[in-house]
């Protein structure tokens, strides 16, 4: 094959695997935002502590990062489920208005992002860490990628998916839905709203949690790192509309193709294309390119 | 957010608290020590950028996280006029001119983002510093080849009058603001916005110049506080944590009393200076911790606690929630 | 001329036609009532006057003065106060600085600040609600935060009043109260304009009533003429009455 056609070939997979990882981090948040009403700056946290638990399960224990999947995914979903049960609800019984809700939860959340990346550094250092699995090339069609690039592409676009589907079809994932559109209703309808919103920001984390196990096959992990993700997945929000979840999924794989073409072209500018994009969509079209 | 009155009742022995404690910072460079004349210029620096964002975000109840942003242009205003090689401007100038570009962009921000409402507006202002943050690198790395800017070094005593001269006029702004009919103004858009418009209050205006005044103090305060940094880079200008800090100050403090927001970032900055280079993690994650236990207990604050401790004590005749 | 006028007053949301190409005239002086059964675009019309939203297309005038681009703070400074069917008080300001908000923005010349009390303390008086000056205005009862409201459109020294079903939740003595001041605002020489849906309130006080259906002006005229309309009672025999009850 031509070398400029494994250019782009490789931008492309490289494209989709951090659209893919951005789709499933934006989903997250966007679950927790436009069902829980919680802009959660400690979400890239999430990611984090999944990667890193990864990084001691799988050096210590010797456990395998796919069997990792399993085992983190639903233990951060449970974390996220108590914290929205005990913090975040609390805050919304306190709250005047939706307003005062929205201002103390981001607050609180900023709180614990720094009680989570703290805890991460007493934990495991302020070096960066990394391993390898699954670090070997195989062939597409004359390009060779490693394995763990497709199989996150594979896993993070099929949970993504998975998930979509889940909220479409399941009656759980209809009863988020009504009480994303209207808590209220949703509520006289039988939906128990608190348990749906405490299950939304559990399903949030354990999706950021998710992430994180899949990247840190390919990343050197450092207690700060979420915060970037953090950024992203807001930026990625309001791309695809506050709340929307296909629009955070498809706005995720947007994202990732961007980034990964001005990472191309001149590395040190994507985080300013980033924010330029997103900040001009803001100004123009506030409720993201998907909003209603 | 909390928008109680200032009362103005009761008003003596505070002022004369005032007073005593005006006189002896005034006097401070002449007996305190070296170290307790950089401290509390460091406080001082909290205190201004907390009331600066108390002064918009407070009144109004729009969450700005852009105070970074303008600390950093401030910063930025000196790493380019107070080089070390020497001054090309006088520093008052230069901190004129920090606070000037940080209300300019205020206010070209805000005409563009008050329109937008709450979460908009907060994701709008937090994007904001981290975009300027990553041009500024572009630029200085690719463009002027410039990894670090090194600032001239200027003497700690006039870095802290400077501090506490911008410090009493941030006060005293707040308090005229505060009690003016633009103050009233302010509270009634932070109540409802749009009664508020059909009350004859042209919001955007009040919203834009607020914002634009507390920008210029937080461009002035990051303009001479870059003095006490011997060097800088986007990285060290522009830093999230900047943005967060005063919202916590201000509500650990209590934005319902004009004492609230100095007295949170007085005792937050205290702590963060003498543990944080000791206990760094430690410190950070109680921040953390205090952070969340003041948002759900102490919804108006530590003087908001006092107070109703206080009425308590003194035979409580109406405890004001 | 006409205080105020409008002409083929048109709002989409979405493909929803809101309000309709509605032709209105209202007379200097005037109580006229705006009715019809939910959803039927009263409060949109309001918000058009308002200059929440603009009209697209028609016009708007009030006083022969094109209004219809105007924002909010300018429609209030050129004399038309409204309140709100959802009451919007400044919840932790007291009463009196929710009037004194009026009294301060709403006329474009400006007033001191001694004027702005005393004209509160006068308004607050008339209201009834002097007791109750400096309580944080979230603490009023419902019948007393509407008349916070009036309180506060009237200090703007409007020409023109709109109000927004003011005696929705009321109960009786409340409504007859409040039938009282719109009696004796339109003695101050205001013009007023009230949406309402207590039949016995808007058949008494009002001169004229002109009635909405799906955003459409369907009917016009005095009370008497609206009462034996029957393309009214059609209407509202179509759905359960309002009258008294809301
Ligand atoms: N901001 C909005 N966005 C979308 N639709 C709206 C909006 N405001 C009003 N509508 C719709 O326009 C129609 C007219 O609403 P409006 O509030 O004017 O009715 P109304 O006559 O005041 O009714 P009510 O007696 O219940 O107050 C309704 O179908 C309503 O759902
Ligand atoms: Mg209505």
């Amino acid at each position: 094959m031509p070398e400029s056609i494994v250019n782009i070939l490789d931008i492309a997979i490289g494209g989709l695997l951090l659209g893919g990882i951005y789709a499933l981090i934006a989903m997250g948040m966007s679950l927790q935002y436009g069902v829980a009403r919680v802009l959660n700056f400690s979400h890239g946290e999430f990611i984090m502590v999944g990667a890193f638990s990864t990084l001691t399960l799988y050096t210590v224990v010797g456990i395998n990062p796919l069997i990792c999947l399993v085992i983190i995914g639903p233990v951060i979903f449970l974390i996220g489920f108590l914290l929205h049960r005990t913090l975040f609800h609390q805050l919304s019984l306190r709250a005047p208005n939706a307003d005062a809700y929205a201002a103390s939860s981001i607050l609180a959340s900023f709180g614990l992002l720094f009680i989570i990346q703290n805890l991460a550094l007493l934990g495991w250092g302020a070096d960066y860490q990394a391993y390898t699995y699954l670090n070997f090339g195989v062939s597409i069609g004359g390009a060779i990628f490693s394995a763990n690039k497709l199989v996150i592409l594979g896993f993070s676009i099929g949970i993504g998916l998975i998930f979509y589907i889940f909220l479409a079809r399941t009656r759980t994932g209809k009863g988020i839905r009504a009480a994303a559109q209207d808590p209220a209703t949703a509520s006289l309808m039988g939906v128990n709203i608190n348990r749906v919103l405490a299950l939304c920001f559990g399903f949030g984390a354990a999706m950021a949690g998710i992430a994180g196990v899949l990247y840190s096959m390919r990343i050197p992990l450092n207690p700060a790192m979420g915060t970037q993700y953090t950024i992203i997945a807001i930026i990625v929000i309001v791309l695809g509309g506050l709340g929307s979840i296909p629009g955070a999924f498809i706005g995720g794989l947007i994202l990732g193709i961007i980034g990964e073409v001005v990472t191309s072209i001149d590395p040190s500018l994507s985080m300013a294309a980033y924010y330029f994009i997103f900040m001009l969509l803001l100004l123009v079209r506030p409720k993201g390119i998907f909003g209603k | 957010m909390d928008t109680t009155r200032f009362k103005s009742k009761g008003f003596y022995i505070p002022g004369i608290i005032t007073l005593i404690i005006f006189a002896g910072l005034v006097t401070l460079p002449l007996f305190g020590s070296l170290y307790n004349v950089i401290l509390i210029t460091t406080l001082l620096m909290y205190a201004n950028l907390t009331v600066s964002w108390v002064l918009f975000s407070g009144l109004t109840g729009y969450m700005s996280l852009a105070t970074a942003a303008f600390f950093g242009v401030g910063i930025y205003a000196s790493a380019l006029f107070l080089p070390i090689t020497g001054a090309e401007l006088p520093i008052l100038v230069v901190v004129l001119i920090g606070g000037l570009a940080s209300s300019i962009i205020a206010f070209g921000a805000g005409a563009l983002t008050l329109r937008l409402r709450g979460i908009y507006f907060t994701i709008f202002t937090f994007g904001l510093v981290v975009l300027i943050m990553e041009l500024l690198n572009w630029w200085e790395l690719s463009v002027n080849k410039i990894l670090n800017r090194y600032i001239m070094l200027v003497d700690n005593n006039y870095i802290f009058y400077v501090m506490l001269g911008l410090f009493v006029l941030v006060m005293l702004t707040f308090f005229f603001i505060r009690r003016s009919k633009f103050g009233l103004a302010m509270r009634s858009i932070g109540e409802n916005e749009e009664a508020a418009s059909h009350m004859g209050i042209n919001v955007t205006m009040v919203k834009i110049v607020t914002f634009a005044i507390s920008a210029f103090f937080m461009g002035a305060t990051g303009a001479i506080w870059a003095t006490k940094l011997s060097y800088i880079n986007p990285h060290e200008a522009f830093k999230v944590l900047i943005s967060f800090l005063p919202v916590l100050m201000a509500i650990f403090g209590g934005m319902g009393h004009i004492y609230g927001p100095v007295i949170g970032a007085v005792i937050f900055a205290y702590l963060q200076e003498t543990l944080q280079t000791k206990f760094s993690e430690i410190y950070m994650l109680s921040f953390g911790v205090v952070l969340v236990l003041a948002i759900l207990y102490m919804p108006h604050g530590l003087v908001g606690l006092i107070q109703k401790v206080w009425r308590r004590i003194s035979g409580g005749k109406r405890v004001h929630t | 001329m006409y205080i105020l006028e409008g002409e083929g007053v048109t709002k989409y949301f979405g493909g929803l036609a809101a309000v309709d190409g509605v032709d209105f005239r209202v007379d200097q002086g005037e109580v006229v009532g705006l009715i019809g059964p939910n959803g039927a675009g009263k409060t949109t019309l309001f918000n058009l006057i308002s200059a929440t939203y603009s009209p697209k297309p028609g016009i708007i005038r009030f006083k022969d003065i094109d209004i219809t681009h105007k924002k909010p703070y300018q429609i209030c400074r050129m004399g038309i106060a409204r309140t709100f069917q959802m009451v919007k008080i400044f919840g932790n300001l007291p009463v009196i600085e929710n009037v004194r908000a009026g009294a301060f923005f709403g006329k474009s010349t400006s007033v001191s600040s001694a004027n702005a009390t005393k004209d509160s303390l006068e308004l607050l008086e008339y209201m009834g609600l002097s007791q109750v000056a400096n309580t944080p205005a979230r603490d009023l009862t419902l019948a007393n935060q509407k008349r916070l409201e009036v309180a506060r459109a009237l200090a703007t020294k409007p020409e023109l009043l709109l109000l927004d079903e003011m005696m929705a939740g009321l109960n009786q003595a409340e409504v007859a109260g409040a039938m009282q001041l719109i009696t004796s605002i339109k003695d101050r020489g205001i013009t007023i304009v009230m949406i309402e849906h207590v039949m016995k309130a808007i058949m008494n006080v009002c001169d004229r009533i002109i009635v909405l259906h799906h955003g459409k002006k369907i009917a016009e005229g005095t009370p008497q003429e609206i009462a034996t309309s029957e393309s009214v009672i059609e209407v509202y025999l179509g759905e359960d009455h309002h009258a008294g009850s809301e």
